[in-house]
């Protein structure tokens, strides 16, 4: 018979299956252009191509400087951030700065890469909104009248700051401020793109709005922002998906991602992050949940070489509900650095984090996350339950969690497991006159299963694809 | 207090104060002394914790960097201290072996059943050891260290030395009875740093218990203090901590425990004494089939702050090892638990369990909790848990509808939840012993 021990520590999964999806590039004209390295100048150029108010040159040289000012967080966090350099990186490309509205107003080489990925055709299958965002800028964007109508907004940051100051700049930075860590200030100082989203109170927006991220340029760092108010009593669910061709130099993607939910709103922000294996994926996210609000965050972390992103509630008004739901699958040379951040500021608060994770190969997963109740609050729960599954003999798997609880009036429970797939489940499916494989692959999807049940249906059904995928090889 | 017969002991932060230590020792045997010498040298050069150090996050730092004031213990003491001492240092019917420090001096003449000195067990004072059995001890004499944080607290502990236990069990000796250890502070702003060295041959099983006091209540103290246990295959040693060192004394307790194969080696640490105390504790699984336990019950009170950081490091395959912290927070006393357990690339059927749990009994404590996980291997069983939470509604109102007190049914309650850590103690005297000592902090 067969188990896990056997394999062989230099199996070598096939890891581009999918992610042969997004490795393709075209050479594109860039219109904009900041060049190598960051000053000043470039903050400048940046400011100045978009054309922006003083107080966001301002807020962005101040950004600058803290980034510069502030060390690298490796006393906890990976060694692998030094490797990147920043005087080689392209801070700002675009081929122009208004986001087409109609597909046929995009620019052939864009249209053919958001083909590829399939975005069309995915809007006319079911989605209320859709901005897709090529290097630094949104290069198409569209949301259904009827949204428009009662009063939603769906813009990119620039368009945002712009034409609807009084919305945005009350809470712009206000969740996230720029010192909040080295690279929240680096995407402080450089931001471009991402979506700047307003849902009037009470109205319900029922279908996603969904945004694609495209690194497409060699050496560049994209740092899209992204700013999420859902007024009193408003839901939205808002999906993203990125990727990146895969070059021999490494690429960086640093965006802050800020939600508020105020009073009795609902926000679910779902990610499916499958960057090619050169990029650092260094990401902030965090939520304000006011009165009764609910702010969910559904994570899948499937590529990138260095992943750290640690998505956050901040429960601020009394019953506000924080969740974050983790899934992250590493394969060789990929460190999937991810978890969960709930801060509880006012009573009867409740948060849940679960997280999964895969490690194949030499891969590494890392859980880690803060608990914090740090008032005499009452009624304040949290649950985690962080479980990671090992599939060779070398995979790799960490958990650093931090609770911190003040006073008798909450509750706080933390559980963690680590396990492999049983060589008895194997057998038994392979006994069936299963594959050993395609066992594997299901032995993981029933792993992650639970936890699948969660998302939205299209994304649960590519998301079990994935693994089968991603779990082809695995096995030696 | 007139306790000291001494003369003026220079402070920590006297220049001076290693030579004159040294020399008042006066222990001539060469490695002891080189390992003292680099040791200084090491704690002159490493620097004060931060915060920003991941090993002493949530700790509070300002009394660590406070302890120039304190002064080395030396000098004798009154005999009148000495008799309250020696007469208080009695908590069992039946020992093995009996040692006495005050401000790490004996206070009485080391006891050991003649019986068992015959079989060739070595139970004495660790300066007694290194001059009797140099060889020996050098063996095993900070070999192994915690790795959580404290080096220069570790590198100044060995530097100021003066005094110890040091048990040696032959292999295939067992005893029953326990050896137990008293060790008191006496002088105000006086500071020692006692070393425990347990060394367990193979198959040998011995229970080693070690009382931490002090004298009077008022006075101040800095404890440096080491606990090093060594299971040689097979062996069954059980080691316990009772620290209950005055209110006012700032103690670093830095131990590892070291199991080859087959072992069954426990460790218990109780905690009610101290301002601050911060506890390193290491358990290395170097064997295959070896159990290793960590417990801990822990009380703090008032203003107290216990800070416990330990490791589970498996490096063979294999084994087994279970920690479970249990602490139940009054007043405005604060808690960090940060466990880790590290499962080496070739430690393939590791089973490793690790639980904190948090009973809060007020609306001021703050626990913090870090369980942690380093896996490196696949086939392994490794769990956590921690929960922090408040005594059960439903239950305390049963016991209220049963005319029980809220205050009793609380106390109740709370031994119900220690009871889990009590009784694998496996010693009912210290059992009982526990029990009335968690009791007292309940009345304080």
């Amino acid at each position: 018979m067969s188990s896990t021990q056997d394999l062989k520590p230099d199996t070598q999964p096939d890891l581009n299956i999918e992610r042969d999806v997004g490795n393709f590039h075209y050479d594109t004209q860039y219109e904009f252009d900041a060049g190598v390295g960051l000053t000043e100048q470039t903050i400048d150029y940046i400011s100045d191509v978009k054309g922006e108010d003083a107080w966001v040159r301002q807020f962005r040289k101040k950004a600058l400087k803290t980034f510069l000012d502030k060390p690298l967080p490796t006393h906890w966090a990976s060694k692998d951030l030094e490797n990147i350099d920043y005087e080689k990186i392209r801070y700002y490309l675009s081929k122009g700065q208004r986001p087409s509205r109609s597909w046929d107003e995009v620019p052939d080489e864009v249209k053919q890469t958001f083909e590829r990925l399939g975005i069309p055709e995915k809007e006319r299958a079911y989605l209320a909104g859709v901005e897709a965002q090529f290097d630094s800028e949104a290069s198409y964007s569209n949301m259904k009248e009827d949204l428009a109508e009662q009063g939603v907004i769906f813009v990119g940051s620039t368009e945002g700051l712009k034409e609807h100051p009084e919305l945005f700049k009350k809470w712009f930075g206000k969740v996230i401020p720029i010192g909040d860590n080295k690279f929240s200030a680096l995407n402080s100082a450089v931001f471009s793109g991402g979506s700047f989203i307003y849902v009037p109170p009470g109205v319900k927006v029922k279908q996603p709005l969904q945004a694609y991220f495209r690194i497409n340029a060699e050496n560049f760092g994209q740092f899209e922002r992204t700013l999420i108010i859902a007024d009193e009593g408003a839901e939205v669910t808002y999906m993203e998906g990125c990727t990146a061709p895969t070059f021999e130099t490494s690429t960086l993607h640093s965006a802050v991602v800020e939600l508020v939910a105020l009073k009795g709103a609902k926000i679910q922000y779902i990610t499916v992050q499958n960057w090619s294996a050169n990029v650092f994926n260094l990401v902030t996210k965090r939520g304000l949940a006011m009165d009764g609000a609910e702010i969910k965050w559904i994570d899948c972390n499937i590529g990138s070489r260095l992943t750290m992103k640690y998505p956050g509630v901040i429960m601020r008004g009394p019953g506000a509900r924080g969740e974050v739901l983790s899934i992250a699958l590493a394969h060789d040379g990929q460190h999937q650095d991810t978890g969960a951040k709930m801060i509880h500021a006012a009573d009867h608060t409740t948060s849940n984090i679960t997280s999964k994770s895969i490690s194949i190969g030499q891969g590494r997963s890392t859980y880690r996350g803060i608990v914090s109740i740090p008032r005499q609050l009452k009624g304040c729960k949290n649950n985690t339950e962080c479980d990671a599954l090992l599939i060779n003999t070398n995979s790799r798997t960490d958990t650093y969690p931090a609770i911190t609880v003040r006073g008798n009036q909450s509750t706080v429970q933390h559980e963690a497991s680590v396990s492999k797939v049983s060589a008895e489940q194997i057998f038994y499916m392979m006994q069936r006159g299963l594959p050993e494989d395609e066992a594997m692959s299901l032995a993981v999807n029933g792993f992650v299963n639970d936890l699948i049940r969660e998302f939205p249906m299209e994304y649960s059904v590519e998301l079990k694809r994935l693994i089968d995928l991603e779990m082809e090889g695995s096995v030696g | 207090m007139s306790d000291t017969l001494a003369i003026e002991n220079p402070s920590l932060e006297d220049p001076k104060i290693f030579q004159f230590h040294q020399e008042q020792a006066g222990l001539e045997v060469d490695w002891f002394k080189q390992a003292q010498q680099a040791a200084w040298a090491r704690y002159l050069e490493l620097p004060l914790p931060v915060r920003t150090n991941e090993k002493w996050r949530f700790a509070n730092l300002s009394r660590l960097r406070d302890t120039g004031r304190f002064q080395p213990a030396g000098g004798e003491l009154s005999q009148v201290t000495v008799d309250r001492i020696v007469k208080a240092s009695h908590r069992f019917k039946e020992v093995a072996g009996r040692i006495i420090l005050a401000d790490e001096t004996l206070a009485a003449p080391v006891e050991l059943d003649p019986e068992l000195g015959k079989k060739g067990i070595i139970f004495t004072t660790l300066t007694d050891a290194i001059v009797k059995y140099p060889e020996l001890v050098q063996k095993y004499f900070m070999q192994q260290s915690p790795e959580l944080g404290s080096e220069k607290f570790e590198a100044l502990h060995v530097a100021m030395l003066r005094n110890g236990v040091f048990l040696h069990v032959p292999d295939n000796v067992e005893v029953d009875r326990p050896f137990v250890i008293y060790n008191w502070t006496v002088r105000d702003k006086g500071a020692i740093f006692p070393h425990t060295l347990f060394v367990a041959g193979k198959h040998a099983k011995a229970t080693l218990i070690e009382f931490q006091e002090s004298a009077s209540p008022g006075t101040e103290h800095l404890v440096v203090a080491n606990a090093h246990l060594f299971a040689d295959d097979g062996a069954q040693p059980n080691h316990t901590i009772v620290q209950n060192w005055n209110q006012n004394t700032l103690s670093l307790q830095l131990n590892t425990n070291n199991a080859w194969s087959d072992t069954n080696a426990k460790s218990t640490l109780i905690n009610v004494g101290s301002a601050q105390a911060r506890q390193e504790v290491h358990g290395k699984i170097f064997g295959s089939g070896s159990n290793v336990e960590m417990y801990a019950l822990n009380v703090p009170t008032e203003n107290q702050e216990f800070d416990q950081r330990t490791l589970q490091t498996h490096i063979a395959p294999n084994s087994r090892s279970d920690l479970l912290f249990k602490n139940a927070l009054i007043g405005k006393s604060r808690t960090i638990f940060s466990g880790l357990i590290i499962v080496e690339e070739d430690a393939q059927q590791t089973d490793a369990y690790q639980t904190n749990n948090n009973l809060m009994l007020s609306e001021e404590a703050e626990a913090n909790s870090l369980p942690g996980l380093e896996i490196k291997a696949n086939d392994v069983k490794c769990s956590h848990g921690a929960t922090t939470g408040r005594i059960n509604d439903s239950e305390l109102f049963y016991f209220l509808a049963r005319g029980i007190p809220r205050n009793k049914a609380q106390e109740l309650m709370v031994f119900g939840y220690f009871e889990e850590i009590v009784e694998k103690l496996d010693n009912q005297e210290l059992a009982d012993y526990v029990r009335e000592v968690v009791q007292h902090k309940f009345m304080d």
